[in-house]
């Protein structure tokens, strides 16, 4: 690959000329080693193989130092969608995904994308570019206080200060965004500490001594009295959460629910932590969990809460939520013990390693056979379905299975924000891990389409099904650019009613059905639009169209959108009401 | 909005238990259940000396809705940490969540509640300068001096708890205080128990 010529320096509009004139002199020879050479040096002794974003003036130098690295940069039409592509990879390859983005909007266009990640726990590293160090405080062109934006929202930033260290420092977050309690973090690379010179190679990625985490096995004395009173309930339940899955102990949890016959519940992040066409599994539960999830929740005398901060769409208000259970609380991360729901039994540590603890230190199964039954009574008695009347216009959950039944059995979905979502959630069956990659806590619309390369490029043998609403992937859609680039088979399934349906669900229910502002009529033809990226656009409008659209974008090598033109007013069911009672949860609109 | 209505009981006729947690997520009888008492709390924290440390703190107290009572910050034996001293006020379950959320800042060496701790704080509190024999009194009274006066204004300084220097103010009220500038607490252990 040869050198980018260096009259594209000139270009850049953010270097003064003092400075342009170092950045030429240090791409002349190839033995000269820079704080930019240090930064990709770092990653590649990470192993990181794949990164997403988007060139900018004062990240050049990095740019620039990949040019001879076999790390495979994907350029994003946008660095929202790299941050949501870097995020999904995290969650699909269980590494840091990480994002190379320049100063100034190239930092704040991520923002969205690491809060995000902060919420779900994912782990992902931004390298941000950043103007010279004399020039930081001067208002200078693209620069912004990007560690006091991003501190809030990263479990750690680092403002790179030295050539010398600041391979240590992309390492470090390397480190940090894996080890513990998994999230984003920060380096942010002044451009005089990427071109300044160094002979200094960057160590192995380690976490600061300062960083503690918990040791993986919780108290041995803690464990046996969970686990006597997990022994002794009458009304066992699990609750298994996004956790689960980040500490690989999907297993462990499945042969614990198995072998003493405790019922499953999961969290939206962790569906697929439990399989749900087993029938211990009552699937998700909370806001627009199941019927079944939702009574077992009420219903349960002791709660056994494994990698999950119990976010209130679970629990709904925090008076009624489980109020006749004893709480066993797993997590690595002590400050979520009883930060919502307060913990009769602690137990700090990994997930996959408490699990085996409670496994040994069980005396006996619980005696729960008369509250399993009642469970599978619920299954029966408040069931997922829906109507089709062929002559009406499709309806949104049927697309899904559809889709489900069509795709691969390890196929990953990912997803938008909003009653498509939901669907995605409720109606497809997610049986294997790091196959739901969703924006689950801080409801990013337009998560899907980015999610989904992200999604493809970690798993490439893997079939990827992204579910979008209309309104939600018209905030990404240029991502198609980058999928057909890349040649990423990927699907996205467009769940159109010309709404935020959300919205208008909540309109219809809570402002005596004022649709303001929710009816979007005015986007575009989602198909002709995918055709203009140079993906494949489809279309359908009626039942009889169904399979037949699945059939071509599955069929088809490279990215398919297919526009399916859904039931304008379908509203998601169950639904407990923000704050409700999860006991009460209602399967009509009058039930509100 | 289709009217369409799922299979199962409405919510009216499902058996909905009785129990409730009160807003800390604890089981409760709500015939007896009392409200939380807040308490103040000295927290102490080693930290790396690094700029940031700081903003990173007294943002996480800010956006956890934490109440700061004070927050001080300065130098240490090892020249690479910085010690805090960070007063709240705060129910049981908030300086729990306080203490645990601090841990979690990267930069924290070790963080912990010091209970019975050796507390002072330092102020400087400019009085009228009208009755300088009756400032002096109250200055000496409360173990401060007078660091600076002329005819107008008496500078006092005065180290304390926070109570004392509380005290000390309302004292100095009836001769007219101007300006008061207060460093916040400091505190270490007690005696050969170790901080941090």
């Amino acid at each position: 690959m040869s050198k980018p010529q260096k009259t594209t320096d000139t270009t850049d509009p953010s270097t003064e000329s003092q400075d342009l004139s170092e950045t030429k002199s240090e791409t002349t020879t190839e033995e000269q080693t820079t704080g930019a050479n240090s930064v990709v040096a770092a990653l590649e002794k990470a192993d990181v193989e794949i990164t997403f974003g988007v060139q900018g003036g004062a990240i050049m130098p990095v740019y620039d130092a990949m040019v001879d690295s076999d790390i495979h940069h994907v350029s994003m039409a946008h660095e929202q969608g790299a941050s949501h592509a870097a995020d999904a990879y995290g969650i699909v390859s269980g590494n840091p995904g990480v994002t190379i983005t320049t100063s100034g909007p190239g930092a704040t266009n991520l923002v969205t994308g690491i809060a995000d990640a902060n919420l779900d726990s994912d782990p992902i590293v931004s390298l941000t570019g950043q103007v010279p160090q004399d020039m930081v405080g001067n208002d200078a062109f693209q620069e912004t206080n990007t560690m006091g934006i991003t501190a809030p929202i990263t479990k750690a930033n680092i403002f790179s200060t030295n050539p010398d260290t600041v391979g240590d420092d992309i390492g470090t977050a390397i480190a940090l965004a894996a080890e513990g309690r998994q999230g984003p973090t920060l380096v942010d690379l002044p451009k005089n500490v990427t071109t300044g010179e160094t002979d200094v190679e960057p160590s192995i990625p380690t976490t600061p001594e300062s960083y503690q985490v918990p040791a993986p096995e919780a108290d041995s004395k803690a464990v046996r009295a969970a686990a006597e009173a997990l022994a002794g309930a009458d009304r066992p339940l699990i609750l298994s959460g996004g956790g689960v899955i980040k500490s690989e102990a999907s297993e462990e949890l499945r042969e614990f629910a198995i072998e003493y016959g405790i019922p499953v519940v999961t969290t939206m992040p962790g569906l697929g932590s439990f399989p749900e066409d087993t029938a211990l599994a009552m699937e998700m539960g909370g806001m627009h969990g199941t019927g079944y999830a939702n009574m077992s929740l009420s219903h349960c005398d002791v709660l056994l809460g494994v990698g999950t901060r119990f976010d209130d769409r679970l629990t709904g208000g925090i008076e009624t939520f489980a109020p006749e259970a004893e709480v066993i609380h797993v997590d690595i991360d002590p400050a979520e013990i009883s930060k919502n729901i307060h913990a009769d039994y602690p137990l700090i540590g990994d997930a996959g390693a408490v699990l085996k603890q409670l496994h040994d230190a069980m005396p006996k199964s619980p005696d729960a056979e008369a509250w399993r039954k009642r469970t599978q009574e619920w299954k029966a008695e408040y069931p997922m379905g829906y109507e089709t009347p062929q002559d009406e216009a499709i309806k949104p959950q049927f697309v899904v299975e559809a889709m489900d039944e069509a795709a691969a059995d390890d196929a990953i979905v990912t997803t938008g924000v909003g009653q498509h979502q939901m669907w995605a959630a409720q109606y497809w069956t997610y049986t294997e891990p790091r196959t739901w990659v969703s924006s689950n806590g801080l409801g990013t619309m337009g998560y899907g389409a980015p999610a989904a390369v992200g999604a493809k490029l970690a798993a490439a043998d893997t079939q990827v099904v992204a579910f979008e609403g209309d309104g939600s992937f018209l905030m990404t859609s240029q991502a198609i650019a980058p999928a057909v680039r890349e040649e990423l088979d990927i699907t996205i399934a467009i769940l159109n009613n010309s709404y935020v349906g959300m919205i208008r669900q909540w309109q219809d229910a809570f402002y005596d059905q004022r649709r303001y502002e929710s009816k979007w009529d005015w986007g575009p033809d989602f198909a002709s639009l995918a055709e203009a990226y140079g993906a494949q656009g489809l279309q359908a409008m009626a039942y009889d169209e169904v399979p037949e659209v699945i059939e071509e974008a599955f069929a088809y090598d490279g990215p398919s959108v297919i526009d399916f033109h859904i039931d304008q007013v379908a509203d998601v069911y169950p639904m407990v009401p923000s704050g409700g009672n999860n006991a009460e949860f209602a399967l009509e609109e009058d039930h509100l | 909005m289709t009217g369409e209505r799922m299979e199962g009981k409405a919510p009216v006729d499902r058996e909905i238990p009785s129990g409730r947690r009160n807003s800390q997520g604890i089981r409760i009888d709500p015939e007896t259940e009392a409200e939380l008492q807040e308490r103040r709390a000295v927290i102490s924290a080693l930290v790396d000396h690094e700029p940031g440390v700081l903003a990173n703190v007294s943002g996480l107290f800010a956006r956890r809705q934490l109440n700061i009572e004070s927050l001080t910050v300065g130098p240490t034996i090892d020249e690479s940490k910085a010690r805090m001293t960070i007063v709240v006020e705060e129910d049981e379950p908030g300086i729990e969540q306080a203490k645990r959320q601090l841990r979690k800042e990267v930069h924290a060496w070790s963080v912990r509640e010091v209970k019975g701790a050796i507390e002072r704080e330092l102020s400087l509190i400019k009085v009228s300068g009208d009755d300088p024999a009756g400032v002096t009194a109250v200055a000496e009274m409360y173990g401060g001096q007078a660091v600076q006066a002329n005819d107008e204004i008496i500078t006092v300084e005065l180290t304390g708890t926070e109570a004392d220097i509380d005290a000390a103010i309302r004292a100095f009220e009836q001769f007219g205080v101007h300006e008061v500038a207060r460093t916040g607490t400091a505190a270490l252990a007690s005696g050969t128990q170790s901080t941090t």
